[in-house]
């Protein structure tokens, strides 16, 4: 395992599973997209109580559950790099905030418009959008942390501090529209249970999830090889690469 | 279904196609931004390099 984690934690072998990665990510994605947009706007039909209003939930649940995912990578890769001082999870960590912010942004947003026709209103303090709230300031902080210190290590080291002590909001979040009564509408896609919607509809949600995760990891790649090239730009293989 | 249908998202096109439009500028800006970081982090490094071959 700890060999394990130093070759995949080596920048170069990283770099180069790195570009083979990407081109079959890119593809995904963007089969993905656009499968899930025609499925969800075209083929689905509307929905009985909130009528075609519900298509929004097509880019709201998608954004909301990646941004919970981001958050996990993020506070994963700080944990390691607390124990292992591994470069590459601090890479893994600082590029990711800023897709995790602009998705919790996105789940906060979409479900501001969607919940103007439904609810009546853009916004209410209850437990699911006061905690994604939340996890916007962390991803925030996060990356206030990364710009507010010099060295890179250290701002490494105090981000995945703060990453640990918010991941306590993840669970929160997920449980908050069980635990707590809200506007919010429960759960479409439980673990345990069946769906509560048709299969029409949950094909090109769970498409638009793909889509959502594969171009995160697509956008996370392309900065990591970025910030990998400027941290070994002193060493052989970099100066190769460049010299093509 | 018409085309005209499928705009007017049964009366929710205001809502359906912002929400839709800020989805799609945030990710542009994602993969925008990160290309164009890639690509000056580059030609930056490229140019680095030529220097110090020539001294």
């Amino acid at each position: 395992m700890y060999k394990w984690i130093h070759q995949f934690g080596s920048p170069k072998y990283f770099y180069d599973i790195s570009l083979r990665l990407s081109k079959w990510v890119t593809i995904a994605c963007i089969v993905c997209f656009i499968s899930g947009l025609y499925g969800g706007l075209v083929l689905a039909p509307a929905d009985y109580q909130q009528g075609d209003s519900f298509r929004i939930i097509y880019v709201h649940v998608p954004a909301a559950w990646m941004s919970l995912f981001v958050y996990i990578i993020l506070a994963t890769s700080g944990a390691i790099s607390l124990i292992w001082h591994i470069k590459i999870t601090d890479i893994i960590a600082r590029v990711s905030a800023p897709i995790g912010a602009s998705y919790t942004f996105l789940a906060l947003s979409t479900g501001a418009i969607w919940g103007k026709p439904m609810w009546g209103t853009y916004w209410v303090w209850d437990a699911r959008l006061t905690s994604e709230l939340i996890l916007l300031f962390l991803y925030l902080g996060y990356m206030a942390l990364q710009s507010a210190f010099d060295d890179k290590r250290i701002a490494a080291r105090a981000g995945a501090v703060l990453a640990l002590i918010g991941i306590i909001n993840i669970p929160i979040i997920h449980y908050s529209v069980e635990w707590w009564s809200t506007l919010h509408q429960g759960p479409t896609i439980t673990k345990l249970d069946k769906p509560s919607i048709h299969f029409t509809m949950l094909i090109p949600l769970l498409l638009m999830v793909i889509a959502f995760k594969t171009f995160y990891i697509a956008t996370a790649l392309i900065k990591i090889r970025s910030e990998i090239l400027k941290y070994e730009c002193n060493s052989s293989w970099v100066k190769k690469i460049l010299g093509n | 279904m018409s085309l005209n249908n499928f705009f007017a998202m049964g009366g929710y096109a205001t809502y359906v196609w912002s929400a839709y439009g800020i989805s799609f500028i945030v990710l542009f800006l994602n993969i925008f931004l990160a290309v164009r970081n890639e690509r000056k982090t580059i030609d930056e490094l490229k140019k680095r390099l030529g220097s110090n071959n020539k001294q």
